[in-house]
């Protein structure tokens, strides 16, 4: 169905894919794995005409095509689902999937009729019930994500790429998504899937090709390899454990207790308190109200109720530079939009909040101490990059983590509240981001993790509050950290509700 | 490291060198000014003269330190539509505390400048506080301003202001006039602010990010306060050296100045969505308006011709930047 032959791509003097090959058939769901970095996106941005290969044929049923636009490409039955959507928040699922080629009737109005009706039929093709006539902000990411695959199919898409469409979604919406692939690859649909979940390659996909630092690494049957082998040609070494060591429990004193937050009017109220020392982990579904509380406790983010207290005295934050003033900071789950300063050097981001120890006069900024101070912090968390000038958005998604940590640490905080902290980050700086942590909880420091990996969650948390509809339904520590009790409480745990 | 030339990072040293100058942010304004220099020059033999250049200069510092203020409003994302019309208030009231209340000159000079950073301010509230989009509370403080200038003043100017407030317009230390002193120490100031100081970062961080700089501490709502706040006290600087200038206090002046300085912040490079620009590309722009405005003069070419052509060349000139990097 699709051949892509030795695919090399320079950009400037840096080549960055050494000779490609993928091979993806009609009806089969075929995994393309490696690290963040190693070319799966350049790769997929060539097959979809964004762009132009160095070296390299792309074949489509044999014949050698050339995309030199998405265009082309769409209209050789190319269909992508990038890991950020593309639909227009306002606009409702049909308008959406006729963006740009509405149907028209007589006069040249819209014809909304003949639109809502192939809509409806895609999606009974996909055997999904989407709400076609609200505006798709209002839908749930899954729905968003089926609108986007929908839309696809309406350019008749054979080939149909899906970048990371997993990342946001809940296991039930998961579940859905599956069953969506496997009706779309019994109709012959050949289906590309980038996952950082190797759980799910096992489960949904038929075969693999592996890409590291832009080499081709292999191409084989899923059920020629296991996860441990995965993994190893993914990173090229074997990785035993990600997970530092826990240290030993202990009753240091609590830092920060959290008497009550109720996010909404008649919500569930939860409390936590974390010790020094410690990882606290943050788990539940997606939309389960984890980040809702840890914005409300610094009140960066609306809630009804909600008593602080910081080393025992009561405290009301009115955002995120008063937990700052007490210690507390927040590294929040997307680093592009919400972590960092993109236009920014690295050096100007670590020193974003940090301006009070670096001062001249004052007034100024002394520049020879920020550089110090900063050359100092990135060496701490071991940046990869040529220098503190460089800018961060040249950087890769765990080295961009490591910079955000960076601004961090180089203050004297004694809590960190880390959003998914290795999301979009692949398995090497993981293990590197998790040994930071630990570090910093050596060091006296507490830090909350929210987190929707699981095994994430049970490796790194001293103690695991589960949280469900907007509230806190467990907390468990010791041996009783494990998948099954955490995903019970996460999906049928009791809710208290105090109106 | 041309990168960093974006928000003017320091804390790098290196020599000078004609690649990093053509990667730098300045390249395009700079390539504009001096090709409209040429061409002004070839098209009239006096453009090139020290007088002629000097009164160019003089023409351009009302627009260019409004210019000051719109570029730090305009780095944060935002933009401040009420400038000119700030200014002709700033003037009005000014000039009618010294002739109607017999007020002490610089009383009255000192009280202008305090209303206009009022005025500032209270856009700056409004925006941080009142979550409003900047372009509608200050299209609607313009209007306001305006109006209550035009109310105190009955329409007509106020003039019999004391006689040694015209140093602030057409006086001269050596051969370069007063207003051109003041507008380049203006310069100099925000140039420190911006690269030097704790602020400047702020600044150009919420028109980088506004979400991530709260998210990590930035007290976003007192920089945009801040921004605002001297855009009001630039409105007012540049009413003094215009009231020097047409001795009296003016209700209809700078009508449309406000469009006049966008263009020079934008003709300068920097964005118009905020977070990258230099104030010294704003005072490049800002002096290239001025050259076209005398250089279309000397030529003799029709007023309404003139806006025309300036409309085209800004058009040209952020066409070209568009596609320089």
């Amino acid at each position: 169905m699709l051949e892509l032959n030795g695919i090399r791509k320079s950009f400037g003097k840096i080549e960055v894919l050494h000779g490609v090959d993928l091979e993806v058939r009609a009806g089969e769901v075929h995994a393309l794995l490696g690290e963040n970095g190693a070319g799966k996106s350049t790769l997929m941005k060539i097959l979809c005409g964004i762009l132009q290969p160095s070296e390299g044929t792309i074949r489509i049923e044999g014949t050698e095509r050339q995309f030199a636009d998405y265009d082309q490409a769409i209209a050789a039955g190319i269909g992508i689902v990038f890991q950020e959507f593309s639909l227009i928040p306002y606009l409702d699922a049909v308008e959406n999937m006729f963006l740009a080629r509405e149907m028209r009737g007589r006069f040249g109005t819209l014809d909304r009729k003949a639109m809502r009706a192939r809509a409806a039929q895609i999606m009974r093709q996909l055997a999904v019930d989407v709400p076609l006539d609200v505006p798709v902000h209002r839908l749930s990411v899954a729905e968003q994500q089926f609108v986007e695959i929908a839309k696809a199919l309406s350019l008749d898409a054979r080939i149909l790429v899906l970048d990371e469409p997993t990342a946001t979604l809940t296991p039930s919406e998961v579940e859905h998504l599956f069953k969506v692939m496997r009706e779309l690859r019994r109709q012959g649909v050949a289906i590309i899937f980038i996952s950082h979940h190797l759980e799910e390659i096992f489960e949904i996909c038929d075969r693999i090709t592996v890409l590291r630092d832009g080499e081709f690494v292999a191409s084989c049957a899923v059920s020629e390899v296991d996860n441990d082998r995965l993994v190893e040609m993914m990173v090229g070494r074997r990785i035993e454990n990600n997970f530092p060591p826990k240290p030993a429990p202990s009753a240091a004193p609590v830092v920060v207790e959290v008497e009550e937050v109720q996010l909404k009017k008649g919500g569930p109220v939860s409390r936590f308190a974390l010790r020094r020392g410690e990882i606290l982990g943050f788990a539940g579904l997606v939309g389960s109200g984890r980040t809702e509380t840890v914005l409300a406790m610094l009140g960066a983010g609306p809630a009804q109720r909600c008593k602080v207290k910081v080393d025992g005295a009561e405290k009301r934050f009115r955002g995120p530079d008063e937990g700052l003033a007490h210690g507390i900071g927040l590294l929040p789950e997307s680093r592009k939009e919400q972590g960092l300063i993109t236009s920014f050097s690295i050096l100007q981001n670590v020193s974003l909040n940090n301006y009070g120890k670096y001062r001249k006069n004052h007034w100024f900024i002394d520049l020879k101490k920020e550089l110090a101070a900063t050359t100092a912090a990135m060496a701490q968390v071991r940046v990869k990059a040529q220098g503190p000038h460089a800018r961060v958005d040249t950087l890769s998604g765990g080295n961009q983590q490591k910079v955000v940590i960076a601004r961090w640490l180089n203050h004297d905080m004694q809590v960190l509240i880390f959003d998914e902290p290795t999301r979009g980050i692949d398995v090497g700086a993981k293990a590197e981001i998790y040994a930071l942590m630990r570090e910093f909880t050596a060091r006296g420091g507490a830090i909350i993790m929210i987190s929707s990996e699981l095994p994430e969650v049970i490796g790194m948390s001293d103690r695991v509050c589960v949280f469900r509809s907007g509230g806190i339904v467990a907390t468990v520590e010791g041996d009783e950290i494990e998948s099954e009790t955490i995903m019970t409480h996460a999906t049928t745990g009791r809710v208290d509700h105090v109106a | 490291m041309s990168h960093d030339a974006n928000t003017g990072a320091a804390g790098k040293t290196g020599g000078f060198s004609f690649g990093r100058l053509l990667h730098s942010p300045l390249a395009l304004p700079l390539i504009g000014l001096i090709v409209v220099s040429v061409l002004m020059g070839l098209a009239s033999d006096s453009f090139f003269s020290l007088s002629n250049i000097m009164n160019v200069l003089r023409q351009v510092s009302v627009v260019g330190i409004l210019a000051v203020g719109m570029s730090f409003v305009i780095l944060t994302g935002g933009i401040d539509l009420s400038v000119g019309a700030v200014m002709a208030l700033v003037g009005t009231l000014s000039a009618g505390l010294m002739v109607n209340t017999g007020l002490p000159a610089p009383v009255a000079l000192l009280a202008g400048l305090g209303i206009g950073l009022g005025i500032g301010l209270a856009n700056g509230v409004l925006v941080a506080w009142g979550r409003m989009p900047a372009i509608i509370v200050t299209l609607a403080t313009m209007g306001m301003a305006r109006g209550l200038g035009l109310i105190y003043s009955g329409g007509y100017p106020i003039s019999g202001i004391p006689s040694w407030i015209s140093w602030f317009g057409v006086g001269r230390v050596g051969v370069v006039p007063v207003p051109v002193i003041v507008m380049v120490v203006i310069y100099a100031l925000a140039w420190v602010l911006l690269q030097r100081t704790a602020f400047g970062r702020h600044v150009y961080a919420l028109g980088g990010n506004e979400t991530a700089a709260r998210l990590s501490g930035v007290k976003t709502q007192r920089v945009k306060l801040a921004v605002y706040g001297i855009s009001g006290l630039t409105s007012a600087f540049a009413a003094v050296i215009l009231t020097g200038r047409l001795m009296s206090g003016q209700p209809n002046a700078g009508v449309g100045f406000e469009l006049d300085a966008i263009a020079a912040v934008v003709l300068g490079g920097t964005a118009i969505s905020g977070g990258r620009g230099l104030i010294l590309g704003t005072l490049i722009g800002a002096v290239l308006l001025g050259i076209l405005n005398n250089g279309l003069n000397l030529m003799g070419i029709n007023p309404y011709l003139q806006d025309v052509i300036k409309g085209a060349i800004i058009l040209l000139a952020i066409y070209i930047g568009r596609e320089w990097r």
